[in-house]
């Protein structure tokens, strides 16, 4: 149980997606806008993570013991059929968020966080289990980062900011002073 | 619209008016990922630009062939191919740069820069025009992930290329090369790019009273 919370921990704070790797910046400067996308987009990712972190373990100790270069092709064949699955989901459950999700519901295929998940956890040899704590501490940490950029965001519109400032480049430091705060999470675990 | 550009437009426009990174926003992940050094920013932007220029090639040909339902998945497919030779060739080749990009290779894949000029260029143009785009573009985030590596290892490790330019009494400036780094870098960048932009706008005004103070003091 406990390599299980450490890779849960370690992929949600101290090597969180966003802030220490740069994945999925996309959806994070996109649909940071609001809390209440920021949370649903969380959730549609942990979702497509789920998936393809189970289809990515099957491949992995199934098929491509026979077939090595075949890994980066039919893990993105994997991920895209997992976002179709999920877009159809959101637009049957719920067609105001699927509305609101916009074009960021079907990016989430090119949405670098999965594949990269689906890859690592192929290269360091994870067990179903650790796969299943990697894929969710590492959507937990993409929510973490989505939210707090919202809340930060959803203040910042009462704020007067310099004029060269607006758009990206503010959203950019955010970040960047964002990930400086996680970096007090690295050496959590010293053992 | 793509009809009524000229060849030095496509090529042109890519390099810097549209700059895939910087003005585009895309292509993010690898340009913020990798670039804290030189060498590893320009290996990651010829990997990119070959497997950008290959991919538009074979798209650009089949474009008649390929039905539009599934057109992404074929983009990717062909994406996902060449990606994989890139990652064998540097394996075999450079094998310390292709440890220290890591999985970032095989993200080249879900690099929305080349998706996105599949869909917007190489699925409706001719071949020539396809590879004079992906040219074009290619160099634009080449330039852009060298802006980048630049700033990050000579303000993060005080050296060009490997070699010290500082001297010895130089303190590395470590955020640089961490994460963080990356995040302040880019929004510099696009800090510069805003002024930039703002001033030439105030030019092109001259004569105007400026409408709306151009640096409006932050609360």
């Amino acid at each position: 149980m406990g390599d299980l919370a450490w890779i849960f921990i370690s992929a949600m704070v101290v090597n969180n997606f966003t802030l220490a790797y740069f994945l999925g910046l996309c959806p994070f400067m996109g649909v940071s806008g609001k809390i209440y996308t920021a949370l649903r987009m969380g959730a549609a990712n942990i979702f497509v993570l789920t998936v393809a972190s189970v289809c990515a373990w099957f491949l992995d100790t199934f098929v491509l013991p026979y077939a090595p270069f075949l890994k980066l092709i039919s893990f993105i064949l994997v991920i895209a059929s997992a976002v179709q699955i999920t877009e159809m989901t959101i637009k049957k459950l719920s067609p105001a968020l699927f509305r609101a999700l916009g074009i960021y519901l079907p990016l989430i295929t090119t949405n670098c966080a999965i594949l990269f998940m689906a890859w690592v956890q192929a290269n360091r040899g994870y067990s179903f289990l650790q796969g299943l704590a990697f894929a969710w501490g590492a959507g937990a940490g993409l929510t973490l980062a989505l939210v707090l950029m919202a809340s930060i965001r959803e203040d910042l519109e009462f704020v007067k900011l310099p004029a060269i400032a607006r758009g990206n480049a503010i959203v950019f430091i955010i970040a960047g002073i964002l990930s400086l705060a996680f970096m007090g999470f690295a050496g959590l675990f010293t053992s | 619209m793509p009809r009524q550009t000229t060849p030095g437009q496509d090529l042109t426009r890519g390099i810097w008016r549209e700059n895939p990174v910087l003005i585009q926003m895309l292509g993010l992940c690898p340009a913020l990922a990798v670039t804290n050094t030189v060498v590893n920013s320009i290996a990651m932007g010829l990997a990119t630009f070959f497997v950008l220029l290959c991919s538009s090639i074979l798209v650009s040909t089949f474009r008649k062939l390929i039905p539009s339902e599934v057109r992404i998945s074929t983009y990717i497919l062909i994406i996902a191919t060449f990606v994989t030779i890139a990652d064998m060739t540097l394996e075999a080749v450079v094998p310390e740069v292709h440890k220290a990009l890591g999985a970032f290779i095989a993200l080249i894949v879900v690099n929305c820069m080349i998706l996105g000029r599949q869909e917007a260029f190489a699925s409706k143009n001719t071949v020539p025009r396809a590879i004079i785009d992906a040219v074009g573009t290619g160099i634009g985030f080449i330039i852009a992930l060298l802006m980048m590596g630049s700033i990050r290892e000579i303000l993060g490790y005080g050296t060009f290329l490997g070699f010290p330019i500082f001297g010895s009494n130089y303190e590395p400036w470590i955020v640089f090369i961490l994460p963080p780094g990356g995040f302040f870098t880019i929004g510099f960048i696009l800090l510069a790019l805003n002024w930039w932009e703002r001033r030439k706008l105030e030019r092109a005004r001259a004569g105007e009273p400026p409408a709306g103070a151009a640096v409006e003091r932050a609360a």
